[in-house]
């Protein structure tokens, strides 16, 4: 590639004209869209699956029908109070004046961004793969391997100050998914070997790994319990408020990653080598672009962001390693980097949107006793809808997008 | 990748660098053999392999080895195989004397574990052959959708889901054979979806099967979670009891192992039998597999690509749907949330292990099977070994696979790319 190709048209559009192009184009309003549908069928299943609905069914049609919107709106009312939080309960708690009561009414919305933070760092994780046209499928994999190495790192050394054990257990963090990463990608541009089998294969390397070494090397001495010995008070990222909030720095740090991300994509010449790589690696390769350095490049850095998710999860939240921590972050992850487009920022609002719909769908499941899984359904219906948005043109009548095929379409099974 | 398959004198092309690094893997494992097993028995040591599987009536006696003798001689079979290998080469009988070699290292290693003790093979045989069957029906179904250009990486998913309705239905109607049913209906309507997103609305295939993926977990608990545990009766569907075949379970060791089972084994051998012989013998497998290699040129001929791809993923379904149906019917007697536990995940690796062929599957999925049930025996025995490294086996197997280690596999080379109709 000769400098001249300076990756410069990003540059030059200024930020409101891109941003009124991408609100004109259909790029925004079908995740939207998707978002509501998938809500909107929830809310069926959530009907189908109420008793009281075929007891009213009894009664009249009428009432029936009315039980099953009182389901719903219980349902997605106490999703919204424990995502957010309660506007009563807040106001009642700022004229009380207990600080306790100020930080209970006050902690949905903060717990929602304490889920949204793995999401963040795992989104951008396949986010960035699917850039460079290589599909992560090992996020979660990554991720227990960077909780793995942070956790060895953040409790078995000590007397670090924290300036410099909390960057050192981060590190070590990103680096175990780096290592998960570095695999698939070395054998996909030296063996050909394609990186959704090697990365399903290492997801499951990688829980047995963490079984092992939680059933001795790593466990915990005085319990019979598989955890790991909590991690050294220097190695957690600070959390802001006292207890039971645990919004943590973590948070900021993903925000802080996020942008990094984005610089690299969009700024450097590695970025756009990963960009064009991923673009069409046949006019990559004739402009004299290494394919295989990029694709290792490429699924070291993923594997180092969902590391970080990992990482972000111990020193952050459990402050140890325990047994299959991870509620399917890395699963959730492609959903969220196809609703966000594969953008940085995008990536950032869908994690946001994930986080508040997991940490709500908890207390939903305590107060409306809707199980938890029903986030999944959501997950997978929005994940189809931005996946095939014919589907999503098809019940509002929209027109094609102007701006061409817009489905994620990556590089062949088949061809090395 | 090319499919192509230089001819030689000798019949399938083997390259010199494949021929030496075989030939030093024997030799290496020759060494293994002896280095590691039989220099850490004890001479004089016997080890005693039982030859009825537990619960059934012994009609054989144990079988007793001297443990050091017999690890010796495999050492030297070993390294004389991998002499020739290195002189002059096996040609394309390498991958089957491989698989001798890797047979002596594991027979092995079980000499070596049980020696002085006394271990029940049929037993572990048995329990192998068992937890091959939903990994190789998952293997056979996705042979079926990726032989016809379709990745499936949804297997898991319509198990999961697949064993859910069986187990709900077959609960409902008292039926295991309609729960049976429902399973396999359930793995269709799944594979409809998997079929018309990437065939019509052409999405990636790994999107698509990641979608269903999420769907199933995210169904089958809410399911079970909102009724089958509160409600018990929705989920006691009772499983199929072992049916001995009259005569061929009469036949001494090998007729308690693989002629005392549930229908699901015996329907697992007649599945491989019915698919291996369509796909490589009859005018509808020519076409089948025509579709998956070069759509183009099926379609020049007048093959119905689109008709022939939906077909194969809902037969595929199908049978990711009678596998699901194993967990609850043929195995558990009732649904967990999650119970498949990746098993979908390991057929996919025990297909592209078995080259995308039936009975390479089952193979695979035997040795993952085998894989599986040793794992559980390890601490029995005493072993020194975790069994979590037992269990990372198939994967690892995998990956050294598709790396091309022991040769190209055949991918279909339309495989995971949607057809477009000039």
């Amino acid at each position: 590639m000769s400098e001249t190709e300076q990756p410069t048209n990003d540059q030059k559009k200024n930020f409101t004209r891109v941003l009124l192009e991408e609100l004109s184009s259909q790029s925004v309003l079908i995740p939207i869209l998707a978002v509501i549908t998938g809500l909107i069928i929830g809310a069926f299943i959530i009907i189908l699956t109420t008793e009281e609905v075929y007891e009213a069914w009894a009664t009249s049609p009428w009432e029936s029908i009315k039980v099953g919107w009182s389901a719903v709106n219980n349902a997605y009312t106490a999703l919204f109070t424990s995502a957010i939080g309660s506007p009563t309960r807040i106001i009642n708690a700022l004229q009380s004046g207990d600080s306790l009561e100020i930080r209970r009414a006050f902690n949905p919305f903060l717990e929602s961004l304490v889920a949204s933070t793995p999401y963040i760092f795992a989104g951008l994780s396949v986010a960035l793969g699917f850039r460079s046209g290589l599909f992560n499928v090992g996020a979660e994999g990554q991720l227990f391997m960077g909780a793995i190495f942070a956790a060895f790192v953040g409790y078995s050394v000590k007397g670090l100050p924290m300036i410099i054990h909390l960057p050192l257990a981060l590190l070590a963090g990103a680096l175990g998914g780096a290592i998960w990463g570095f695999i698939p990608g070395w054998l996909k541009a030296k063996t050909g070997g394609h990186e959704v089998i090697n990365t399903i294969m290492l997801n499951y390397i990688a829980f047995r790994l963490s079984e092992w070494l939680l059933s001795g090397p790593m466990k915990r001495p005085e319990t019979f319990n598989p955890v790991s010995p909590t991690i050294e008070e220097s190695a957690m990222l600070p959390r802001f408020f006292e207890n039971p909030i645990r919004f943590h720095a973590g948070f900021f740090v993903a925000l802080g990653v996020a942008w990094l991300v984005y610089w690299f994509l969009f700024r450097t010449k590695w970025g756009f080598d990963l960009r064009t790589v991923g673009a069409n690696p046949h006019a990559a390769r004739y402009a004299g672009m290494n394919i295989v350095w990029v694709t290792i490049l490429a699924m070291s850095l993923s594997g180092a962001l969902s590391g970080l998710a990992g990482a972000n999860e111990v020193l952050g939240v459990n402050h140890n390693l325990a047994l299959a921590f991870s509620a399917g972050y890395g699963f959730d992850a492609i959903a969220l980097a196809l609703l966000g487009k594969s953008h940085p920022f995008g990536v950032v609002l869908a994690a946001l949107l994930f986080g508040t719909l997991r940490s709500g769908a908890l207390g939903m499941q305590l107060a409306a006793g809707i199980p938890i899984d029903i986030i999944s359904v959501l997950q997978a219906l929005i994940l189809a809808f931005i996946a095939a948005p014919a589907i999503i043109r098809t019940i509002y009548r929209l027109k094609p997008s102007a701006s061409g095929e817009d489905g994620v379409m990556l590089r062949g099974w088949g061809e090395g | 990748m090319a499919t192509t398959t230089l001819q030689t004198t000798n019949g399938v092309y083997v390259s010199p660098t494949r021929q030496r690094v075989m030939g030093i893997l024997f030799l290496v494992i020759a060494f293994a053999i002896w280095g590691f097993f039989g220099r850490t028995t004890p001479s004089g040591e016997t080890t005693t392999f039982g030859l009825t599987p537990g619960g059934i009536e012994s009609t054989v006696g144990d079988w007793e080895i001297p443990a050091l003798a017999t690890m010796n001689i495999l050492a030297m079979i070993s390294a004389v195989f991998g002499g020739i290998q290195l002189a002059r080469g096996f040609g394309k009988r390498t991958n089957a004397v491989l698989g001798i070699v890797a047979a002596f290292f594991i027979f092995s290693f079980l000499t070596w574990a049980a020696a002085g003790k006394s271990l029940n093979l049929a037993g572990l045989l048995n329990s192998s052959l068992s937890k091959a069957v939903p990994i190789t029906l998952g293997a056979l179904s996705g042979l079926l959708c990726e032989r016809a250009g379709v990745v499936n990486i949804a297997i898991e998913g319509m198990m999961l889901a697949g064993a859910m309705m069986g187990a709900l239905i077959a609960s409902l109607t008292d039926n295991l054979w309609l729960g049976v049913l429902a399973a396999v209906l359930t793995g269709a309507l799944l594979s409809v979806v998997h079929a018309i997103f990437s065939i019509k609305y052409m999405i990636d295939q790994i999107i698509s099967g990641t979608v269903i993926n999420i769907f199933s977990v995210g169904i089958t608990s809410y399911i079970s979670a909102k009724f089958l545990q509160e409600y018990q009766e929705l989920n006691n569907p009772g499983i199929f009891r072992p049916w001995p075949v009259p005569v061929l379970s009469d036949i001494p060791v090998i007729g308690p192992i693989v002629f005392n089972n549930n229908m699901f084994v015996y329907a697992m051998f007649a599945f491989l039998i019915i698919i291996h012989v369509a796909l490589f013998y009859t005018r509808w497998g020519l076409r089948l597999r025509s579709v998956g290699e070069h759509p183009r040129a099926a379609d020049t001929l007048g093959i119905n690509v689109f008709r022939t791809r939906y077909m194969a993923v809902i037969l595929g379904g199908m049978m990711a749907g009678f596998g699901g149906a194993y967990f609850t019917l043929g195995s558990v007697g009732r649904f967990d949330e999650v119970m498949t536990a990746g098993r979908g995940f390991i057929g996919l690796a025990a297909m592209i292990f078995g080259n995308w062929k039936p009975f390479g599957s089952f193979g695979a999925g035997l040795l993952f099977g085998f894989a599986d049930s040793l794992a559980s025996k390890l601490a029995i025995l005493g072993v020194n070994i975790p069994s979590q490294f037992l269990l990372m086996a198939p994967y690892v197997a995998t990956m050294i696979v598709l790396a091309g280690v022991v040769g190209r596999g055949q991918v279909p080379a339309a495989d995971g790319q949607p057809y477009v109709k000039e």
